[in-house]
Order: structure tokens, then sequence, then C-alpha cells
């Protein structure tokens, strides 16, 4: 029983990752060479969930301290735990969106320790039996790698309360608002190999729980946090001693957290020193890990099945079920949109990044008789380039956005069907996004129309012709590039309106000798 | 009637008389608590509550009256201190709890509140149901109202039997109609055993285990303790059902349990479990036990010869089991958010100077073992084999049941013995349990009830076990020794 003895559940540094598979740009330099750094995390992830995982208290974020509390949260004498179904549910969806085995048997275990914040001396887990086995992740790297975390198990357990050790000297407060609220643990192999990669696991992990629904994925709020298990070795040597860096909330500062703790260990080792296996905290504000305890002081949890709870057993019909009500899922998604859309990986992975975006793009998109009804490079251009590159200015996601998707397509609508131009079209977006106004409404209203009038526009080129007669001249004798800045001049006369293939007949044919 | 008269009713009869207005809800009561007030040196009640009493007597009184009586309206009962009330102090008869007063009232007190039952008080226990001679009550030991006629206990204060002590003492002692227990290895049979009363454990999820201070999750049930086996079938008719919030609590339909008693044993197959001979039995205890056989003989049924092999390590693996639980059920007592607080240097020092003068000896004893075999290293040795021999035990009772129909055994190896006895050799008081402990183990319903005299002239009692969910076949049993055994000895 030694694996119990710290009550880890990470198995240990057991990466599924091949040896060579780990391009030179991650490898660290040291004074006696390159080293390679490996990671595991273990991600806390709160499931989205009305109530806690066993009591009936709300789970929702915030409220007066000790205001969501039931009396199974404050551990009252002879109070019973009882399952959330739903949290099951959120549960079992997760481990299908990660590919992993489901569990029709899982186990709820005791670990057992003192503590103010954890009111019944005991968190209720999955210790040996979790609900979700085996599964996997693939991270798509910025320079075009596809890299594939294998994930070791995700277990439900429950959050514990919170300590507020700064509100008045020499006492400390105890809000139990957390206490219960259903968490999953999910745990990677040490198969990321450095602090880019574990930060872009963690963002596609926070993706993929996103389109599933089963965590909200506000890091800022607590609603994810992560263990990063960090070890340093010499490439083809065996595996480091790891340390753990507890609770690290935010996706940059996993990425600083093992670039910072790979150079101490590093820094130790050059030194002739030896890793102490050992628990860590991340400062954000100095952005170093410091030490919380060693593994002598590490508690014996004395974990043991909860005799409050009976097994927890799932029908492979339930979780058919469950597997049926899916949504398509973020690389699934990707693949489509290159392959369905021809988009480009870049812009497929810009949409797929969040569910809001990929429904947001294809209700712009629209469909009839099972095929899009505009063209999926320009809707992609307006909602990836425009739309979310705007937003993002803003600090703002899609579905905050004043612009529907209907709106969009309304503007895409008058694009390709002439009624104004490109040039109109940024514009009357830039009112849309202001105000929130449809496009045809904005066209009208400011007599945007393009003007695609022959007449009209032969007009206004002859006007120009004889305005700058020297220009005129420069193109007849070969210069023909000054072509380019009568098609500027008529657009300016026209305000943006002119249709410009016309202009450009219309010149070609004036200025050419017509 | 006479208050005496009253108090000597049956829950049964007493419900017959209130029905037929022959005697009042509220004399009833009042009857009851003069007792009380009258018997005060048996420490049997660590709380009494009079006024709610008579409330609730008055209101059955009415409804009684309006003819809209409930199923247990007006019956005077005691309530174990293990059972959260409502705006009444609970304490589990620990200093731990204090002055604890729960804003939440247990499930089964409630299912008996809304079946007319009226409560006289909180009874005494062991601290945390751990014991089996209400010896380890933070409030002091009860006293068993019998006495010895002879031997070396004769004219001793004898121990009540426990941790039920308080509920077996108050109803033999005629200071209650019925009580509240609850048996996690035999707190309920073994203190009815030692006070002349019956007493049943029903099967493992029969009764809500929700608001009852939990011991041992894995063994806790409630149970009725009463003066006879009808009574009890009433009580535990009131008493049981599912409950959704205890998850181990089971979703099967309550029998009239009532009805069971008059079914006869003609034909029901009852097995003798040959392991249960052991060492050193009083010959008085070894003799009742035929007896009852040939009672139940008598009556038409059959008798059989079973084997419960693993018998022997019940009470190992219970003193595994039943600490292991406790260990971390008693860690929400860390003087936080309720009960006692003892402040300290810092956190640490605060838990452990409130747990060090919370938790009396036996709790802390059992707190400990507990700890040990849930530790690291020691698991796999302790826990994890105890309940693999668990899982046989259950497995042996399972097989016994194909041979017969429920099983007859003593209730306990001894009569009462006196207080101060065994009190420093855990040993030897945990060995009392080695009848009830099994049942226990394997969730089984069973049932102790009076059947004779020791020669020293106190309650012996024998003990019915049934198949899961069979507790109808262990009322009908008991119902025929009862007739058999004609038990009518008061203290």
């Amino acid at each position: 029983m030694n694996d119990m003895a710290l009550g880890e559940i990470y198995t240990g540094h057991v990466s599924t990752r091949a040896d060579d598979d780990n391009p030179a740009g991650n490898l660290l330099d040291g004074d006696t060479g390159k080293w390679e750094i490996v990671v595991g995390l273990e991600v806390h992830a709160q499931v989205a969930s009305e109530a806690k995982l066993f009591s009936g208290a709300s789970a929702a974020f915030g409220g007066a301290p000790n205001s969501h509390v039931s009396l199974v949260d404050a551990a009252m004498p002879g109070m019973l735990p009882v399952i959330n179904a739903e949290c099951v549910r959120q549960a079992v969806r997760t481990g299908l969106g990660l590919e992993a085995q489901i569990n029709l048997r899982s186990v709820f275990d005791r670990k057992n320790y003192f503590y103010p914040d954890l009111p019944a001396g005991y968190q209720i887990s999955q210790f040996k039996q979790p609900i979700v086995g085996a599964g996997k992740v693939v991270v798509d790297m910025p320079d075009g790698r596809a890299v594939t975390v294998a994930i070791e198990r995700l277990h439900l357990e429950q959050d514990a309360g919170k300590s507020l050790h700064d509100q008045q000297p020499g006492k400390s407060y105890i809000d139990l608002n957390r206490a219960g609220v259903a968490l999953m643990e999910i745990v990677s192999r040490p198969d990321l190999r450095s602090g880019d990669e574990a930060a872009a696991y963690l963002a596609k992990l926070r993706t993929i729980l996103r389109y599933i629904g089963s965590c909200d994925g506000d890091m800022s709020q607590g609603s994810m946090r992560a263990d990063v298990n960090v070890s340093v070795h010499k490439p083809g040597t065996t595996l480091g001693t790891r340390c753990e860096i507890k609770n690290v909330n935010s996706v940059r500062f996993v990425r600083q957290a093992v670039e910072y703790e790979a150079r101490r260990q590093i820094g130790i080792l050059e030194g002739g020193g030896t890793i102490v296996q050992e628990t860590r905290l991340f400062d954000t504000d100095r952005g170093e890990t410091r030490l919380m305890r060693s593994k002598e002081e590490a508690h014996d949890y004395r974990y043991f099945p909860d005799p409050d709870l009976l097994p927890l057993v799932l029908s492979q019909g339930d979780v058919d079920e469950l597997a049926r009500g899916l949504p398509e899922l973020p690389d699934a998604r990707k693949a489509r949109f290159t392959s369905e859309y021809g988009l480009s990986p870049y812009d497929a992975t810009v949409l797929t990044g969040e569910r809001a975006r990929a429904d947001f793009f294809e209700a712009v998109l629209g469909r009839t008789d099972g095929k899009p009804a505009r063209d999926p490079k320009t809707a992609s251009n307006w909602v990836a380039s425009e739309l979310i590159g705007r937003l993002n200015k803003d600090g703002r996601e899609i579905d905050e956005s004043q612009v529907t998707a209907a709106q969009l397509g309304g503007l895409l609508d008058l694009i390709a069907d002439g009624t104004i131009t490109g040039r109109i079209a940024k514009d009357v977006f830039d009112e849309m996004f202001a105000t929130g106004t449809d496009a045809a409404a904005i066209v009208e209203a400011n007599g945007l129309r393009q003007i695609a009038d022959t007449g009209e526009l032969e007009a206004v080129v002859e006007k120009i012709i004889a305005d700058n007669p020297g220009q005129a001249e420069q193109y007849r004798v070969g210069k023909t590039s000054v072509a380019g800045w009568f098609t500027g001049q008529a657009m300016k006369a026209t305000r943006g309106k002119a249709n410009p293939q016309i202009v450009n007949e219309i010149l070609a044919r004036k200025l050419g000798g017509g | 009637m006479a208050a005496a008269a009253l108090t000597g009713l049956t829950l049964a009869a007493a419900r017959e008389k209130l029905r037929a207005r022959e005697i009042g809800a509220v004399e009833l009561t009042h009857a009851h608590l003069e007792a009380m007030a009258a018997a005060r040196d048996l420490n049997a009640f660590v709380l009494e509550t009079p006024e709610r009493a008579l409330e609730m007597a008055a209101a059955a009184g009415r409804r009684l009256k309006a003819g809209e009586a409930l199923p247990l309206d007006g019956l005077p009962i005691a309530v174990k201190d293990l059972f959260a009330t409502d705006g009444v102090r609970t304490t589990a008869c620990s200093r731990i709890l204090d002055d604890f007063t729960p804003t939440y009232e247990s499930t089964v007190t409630a299912k008996l509140w809304a079946a007319g039952a009226v409560m006289l008080g909180k009874v005494n226990m062991d601290e945390f149901a751990m014991g089996s001679a209400n010896i380890t009550s933070a409030f002091g030991p009860v006293k068993n109202p019998w006495r010895a006629k002879s031997g070396p206990s004769a004219g001793k204060d004898l121990v009540p039997g426990g941790s039920s002590g308080g509920s077996a003492a108050a109803v033999a002692a005629r200071l209650a109609l019925a009580a509240t227990g609850t048996d996690t290895g035999g707190s309920i049979r073994q203190p009815a055993a030692f006070c002349g009363v019956a007493g049943i454990k029903p099967t493992y999820g029969r009764c809500s285990r929700w608001g009852i201070v939990a011991f041992a999750s894995s063994l806790d049930q409630a149970g009725p303790i009463a003066r006879t086996v009808e009574d009890c079938a009433l009580m535990l008719g009131a008493m049981a059902g599912h409950d959704p919030k205890d998850s181990t609590s089971i979703d099967v339909a309550v029998p009239d349990y009532t009805a069971a008693l008059k079914r006869g044993v003609k034909g029901l197959r009852v097995g003798i479990p040959k392991e249960y001979r052991v060492d050193g039995m009083p010959p008085a205890i070894d003799a009742l036990w035929r007896q009852g056989a040939g009672w139940l003989a008598a009556e038409g049924a059959e008798i059989v010869e079973v084997s419960l092999p693993l018998s022997k390590y019940a009470l190992p693996v219970y003193y595994i089991v039943a600490p292991a639980e406790a260990s971390s059920n008693l860690a929400r007592y860390d003087g936080i958010r309720y009960g006692l607080r003892v402040p300290g240097e810092d956190l640490v020092d605060t838990y452990e100077k409130t747990r060090a003068a919370g938790f009396g000896a036996e709790v802390r004893r059992r707190i400990m073992i507990g700890t040990y075999v849930l530790s690291a290293g020691y698991y796999d040795a302790y826990y994890l084999r105890a309940q693999k021999v668990r899982a046989r035990i259950a497995a042996d009772f399972r097989a016994a049941y194909e041979k017969c129909d429920v099983l007859l055994a003593p209730a306990t190896p001894s009569a009462a013995f006196a207080l101060g006895e065994k009190q420093d050799d855990p040993i030897a008081m945990y060995l009392n349990d080695v009848f009830t402990v099994p049942a226990s183990l394997a969730g089984l319903p069973a049932m102790a009830l009076p059947a004779g005299l020791s020669p020293e002239g106190l309650p012996l009692g024998l003990q019915l076990v049934g198949r899961a969910f069979d507790e109808e076949t262990v009322f009908a049993a008991a119902a025929a020794l009862e007739r058999a055994a004609g038990f009518t000895a008061v203290p």
C-alpha cells in the first residue's frame, strides 16, 4: 500500500510519449548541456451544476460567506450525502469527450485529514475506482505539431471551503460556500514537454469542457485550476524526481510555473544537488514557486470506501444515451471546417476554439439544401478577422457581440448581390458593431448603395480625366500604373460607392484612346 | 386508572385503551413523567422534556377524541440521545457535543411523531454508542432496574447493557412504553436482554440513518426496545421506511409487522448455529437456548443444526470495521463549528485539546484503533482483510438460510453484570457482543426477547436472526417464543 502513503492519485512519472518525440526547441540549455522538461497536470474542473455534489445547496459562485451551506456541507451530526445525478452525467459526458473508458461501477472514498475548511474531516473523492479511466487529448501547437496527451483518469470529488486568514489579526474565518461543490479531477500522464505544451493542454482541455458544457472554464473564478507536476532530466536518461505545484489558476501561470520550476530544478542539479519530492506553491506576483510541504510532511489520508454511499453503478444504456447527446467536439469540428468549407487550418482553429464562435460562424453561413447558404471563406474572414478581432480588442467573447449572426449574414448578402461594395461594407460593419443596427437599414439611411450605372460613372470618370490632364498623359505614354490612382479618385468622388470593376472598364476605355 | 397501572400497560394495551377512551393521553403521559421523576437514581434519562411531552399528549388527546387517531397516538416513548431532535439537546452522551441542539429532526423520530407518539425525553447511552454496559456515557452510568437475588452480584448495582442502556432500563423500569435504540454490534439486543425486555435491530437499510449521530455507518441501524414482541412490531412499523436522504436506505415496502405475529411457526425451519456453543457459556443460558428450540418445536417448527463457520472471526472483524468508520465519522467533532471547543495555542493544539477533553477513554481507544487500521501500510492487513471476512460471514448466513428460515441463538453470553466489572478489560467487555455482532456484520434483522431467568433471578434473552428484509419471520418466531416462555417477571 505504499502508493497510498501520500494519498496520491497520480500514478507516477510514467509517460506514454515516445522518448524521441520532442523537438529541440523544447529543450532547455543548462551549463552541462540540454535538459528535457517532463510535465503532467491534475486539473480540477468545477462541474457545471445547480447544486453541490452531495447536498442540495447551491453551487453558484459568490454569495455572502456561508450563504450556500446545507446541514450536510457543514457536517452536522447525523447528516448524510446523497449523490447529485447531474454531476454524474457531466462526468460521464466529459469522459466521453476525452475519448475515455467509462467505468460502469465506481466507488466513492473518504480522504481523511483535518482542516477547518473541511467540515467532515474528510473529503469524499474517488480513489481506486474512478468513474472515468484512460482517455486522451490532442493538443495543437502553434508550430503545427499535434501532441497527444494520455489521460489517466477522471474522478468526481468535493471541493473544500475557504479559509480567510487576513480578515482580523489572530483569527481565521471559514467560508463554506464552496465546500461540497462538485469537481472533476482530470489527471494526465506526464506527456508534456514544455511550459507552452502544458499551457496549450490546459487551454485545449478548457475548450473541450466548455464545448461539452460540463464546466464553465472560468479560471478567474476558480472553476478550473491545475496541480502541475514538473521534473527535468537529460534526454535519454530516466525521468527525474518531480515536484508538484499546487492550484495554478491560469493558462499563463501554468506556462510560467513550469518554466520557473524547470529552471529551479536544473539549477539545483547542476549545482550538484538533488531534487526532493515536495509540494510547492506558485507565487503569481513574483512568478516563482515556493515550498509548501515536503514529502515527510505529507498526510496519510487513510482512504477507504465511504460507507454512507453505495457504489455508483451505471448501465451501458445510460452511457450510450449521454454519448448520443454529446455535441460535435472541437477536433471533429475543426476537421469538418477544413474539409467541408475549405477553410485554412488557422481559420478553422480560431473558429472552433470556442463552441460559441463555431456556432456563430455556422449561423452566419446558414444552410440551404444541405449546403452552406453563403460563401464559407467570406464568412470566415468576416467572423474570424473582423468580428472576433474587434471583440478581442474590447476583451469580449462572441456571445457578447451586439452584431448577431443573422445581421452579419445580411451584410454578406448585400456584398454578394452587389448592393454595396467591399469598402462600404467595412463602414457599414463599423456602424453595426457600434449600434447593433441591421446592415440594410444603415445602407438605406446613408445612401450607400453601390453605383453600377455606367452612364453615371462615365460622367464621374470623364470629369476626373479632364481635371487631371497630367496623369492622363502619363497613362497614355505608357505609365499604366496610374490607373489605380484614377480608380481611387473615382471611389473617393463617389464616397466608395462606385463599382470598381465598372470604373476600371470605363477608365481603360477612356484613357486608352476612347 | 392508578398511575402504576398506566405505566405497567404494554404499548399495545395502552393503544387500545386510548382508542377506547378508557384512559386519556395526557393522563398516560403524566403517569410516565411521574415515574421518571421517581426513578432518577437509575440515570436512564439525560434530558426530560415534560412540557413537550404534555403538549404532544394533549394534541394526541384531541385527535383521539375526534376519532382521528394516528397509529401510535398518545403513546409516550423515550428517545436515545443519538437521534437528533429538533430544538432538543442532542449529545450522543459525549462531552464533545456539549449542549448541541439540532435544528433538524432525525427521520426515524420524525416518523414516530408523525405517527402520534409522545416524546418523554432523551435517554442515556454509551458515548457515541460505543460500549456494552452504558458506563462510557458523559452523563454517568445507567443502573439496571433488576437486582440479583443471589450470587456474587447480589445487592450490587448492575449494568443495563449498552449502548442503548438508557432505552432498555427506561422501558424495563416502566418509565416509557417503548424507546428508540440503535444497534451497531448489539446495542439494542444486548441491553434488551440484560433488562428483560424485547428489542429488534431491523435489516440494514430498513430504517433511515438520517439524523442519527453516526458511529459506524455500514452497521448502524435504528430499532425499537419495548416490553413485548407486539410492541416492537408496532414501533418498527412506524420507524421503518425508505428515505431518499439516506443513500443506504432501501426502497422496499414496509409490511404490517403485527400481522406476522399471528402466523405461528408450523413448518418453519429454525436453525441452531453450532458454532454459537462457546466455551464458558453459563449452563443456564445453554439450557434456555435448548428450551427455546423445544418450545418452537412444540409449536410445529422444525429444528435443524446449521453451521456458521466464520462466526469466531466476527468480533475481530467488527472491532476493525466499526472503529475504522468511527475514526472517520468522529473527525467532524473538531471544536470549529459546534459543540465543545478548548482553545489552544494554534489550530492543531486546539484540535488536540478539544478532542482530548471532549472524548472519553473508550471513544479515544476506538478512534486510535480505527486510525491505525486505515493507515498506510496496515490497510490491507486489517481493514481490507476484515472487509473480505465480513463478506464471507454474510455468505455463511446465506448458506445457512438454504437450510432454515430463521436462526435461534442466545442474545448474550451472560446475564447483566455488576457495575464496575469488566470496566478495565476492553476485551472482556467486547465479548458481550459475541452473539450479536455476526448478524450486524451481515446486515440481517435480529431480535432479542426475554425468555427466562438466571439462577440469580436475572433476565436472560434469546435471539432470532432472519433473512434480509424478512423481519416478519423474526416477529412470527419471536411471538411464538414469547407465548411459550410466558415471561412475566418484573424488576
